[in-house]
């Protein structure tokens, strides 16, 4: 082996030490989380300022706590945001619960599945007018302003997450304006995370005694979510599609 | 100050909306609820002209970048111009935001997407938004 091509050994072997465990050129058992990057505890910022790089918001749902048939998340996600909570096809659903089963070995799981706040959105590739966007925290959104209503996004988004505004709105809560004719998701509750607040789906979940989500700054090693994530293993919804969830799960098979 | 806004008001009423409104109504102005706070965050006659555009500028720090309490807020200018009797800045030809379109005679299309409703309750009134009520 000439000096080079050791030297490439070397620096592949110590790079995918790194990402994760190889187990055959390219193929990853796992694939850690990226969490961590910052240089310290995220400090709490005044709603004056901007939105920074430095944190990265996310949540974390622990199937294992999460409550086949409970939708106190989605109530309350409706509640807050001003949603009629209808289920029709064509009805706006920020959060829906989905249930699954593992054919072969009987295991289910009941979870919330809600806009994954992807590092790389495809929702954002696509738009045609710039309306979506990801935010300096990472948090995905929809600039009513700016939508046309093509929904490109949603035929974009892995998972389903978001939805299109077919009828005139009423009962609009004056901190999320929403109307006919575009397309919205879950925002993560930003109005209130811009003023130091958590999303109403994780209050509710805990309120109800499951404490099934967790929400924090994924950059933040001191955070609740950071140490689980760094604790558990936890996985992103369709991680082959490297859109980099800012949502994990943990308990569902990888 | 009264004068200033009947002379403004004039001038819009003028420019957008033709021969539409006789004179002795122009010169009445929109009868309108009063704030129920002021004083509002720039000078009236400066609002009359350039709301649109303080609102335009700053929607953009807020949906964007995440600032919060910005000095032009649509919400800020429902809680402060919202009628004392329900809360709300359309309705009739009383209430702020509706009253003034209708003299100007200029669409008003903020309300289809936000509340038209103040944060704060004014009175017994006061429901999260009234259903069908967003013109
Ligand atoms: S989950 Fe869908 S809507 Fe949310 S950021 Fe990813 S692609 Fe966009
Ligand atoms: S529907 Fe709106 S947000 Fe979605 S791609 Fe079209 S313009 Fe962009």
């Amino acid at each position: 082996m000439n000096p080079v091509d050791k030297r490439r050994r070397e620096f592949l072997g110590s790079a995918a030490g790194f990402a994760g465990a190889m187990i055959a050129p390219g193929v990853f058992l796992y694939d850690y989380a990226n969490a961590g990057v910052s240089d310290g505890a995220s400090r709490p910022r005044s709603p004056a300022e901007p939105a920074s790089a430095s944190v990265r918001w996310g949540m974390l749902i622990d199937t294992t706590k999460c409550a086949s048939g409970c939708r106190e998340c989605v109530d309350a996600c409706n509640r807050e945001n001003g949603l009629p909570g209808t289920t029709r096809s064509t009805d706006s659903q920020w959060i829906r619960k989905v249930d699954l089963k593992d054919l072969r070995t009987g295991k289910a799981l009941s979870v919330p599945v809600m806009c994954q706040h992807c590092a790389e959105p495809p929702c954002v590739d696509v738009c045609p007018t710039g309306a979506s966007f990801k935010r300096a925290d990472g948090i995905v959104l929809v600039d009513r302003h700016t939508c046309i209503g093509c929904r490109y996004c949603m035929m974009a988004c892995p998972y389903k997450a978001r939805s299109f505004v077919h009828e005139p709105t009423t009962g609009q809560k004056p901190d999320v304006p929403r109307g006919k004719g575009c397309v919205e998701s879950c925002t993560l509750c930003v109005h209130k995370v811009d003023r130091g607040g958590t999303p109403s789906c994780v209050e509710a979940c805990s309120a109800a005694g499951h404490g099934a989500i967790v929400f924090g700054d994924l950059n933040d090693p001191q955070s609740e979510i950071a140490k689980r994530i760094r604790e558990v293993a936890t996985a992103q919804l369709r991680a082959d599609l490297r859109t980099d969830n800012g949502v994990r799960y943990q308990g569902i098979p990888g | 100050m009264k004068a200033g806004f009947v002379r403004g008001a004039l001038v819009a009423a003028l420019l957008l909306a033709g021969s539409a409104a006789g004179p002795a109504a122009l010169a009445a102005g929109p009868t309108l609820d009063p704030a129920r706070s002021g004083p509002c965050v720039e000078d009236p006659k400066v609002m009359r002209r350039s709301h649109m555009d303080f609102l335009k500028h700053d929607r953009d720090d807020t949906v964007r970048r995440g600032i919060r309490g910005v000095k032009h807020s649509l919400s800020a200018c429902v809680d402060c111009h919202a009628s004392k009797a329900d809360g709300r800045v359309l309705g009739s030809d009383r209430h702020f935001c509706q009253g003034c379109h209708a003299f100007a005679a200029v669409k008003l299309d903020c309300f289809d997407c936000h509340a038209s409703t103040a944060r704060t309750a004014p009175a017994a009134t006061a429901a999260a938004s009234v259903p069908g009520a967003a013109r």
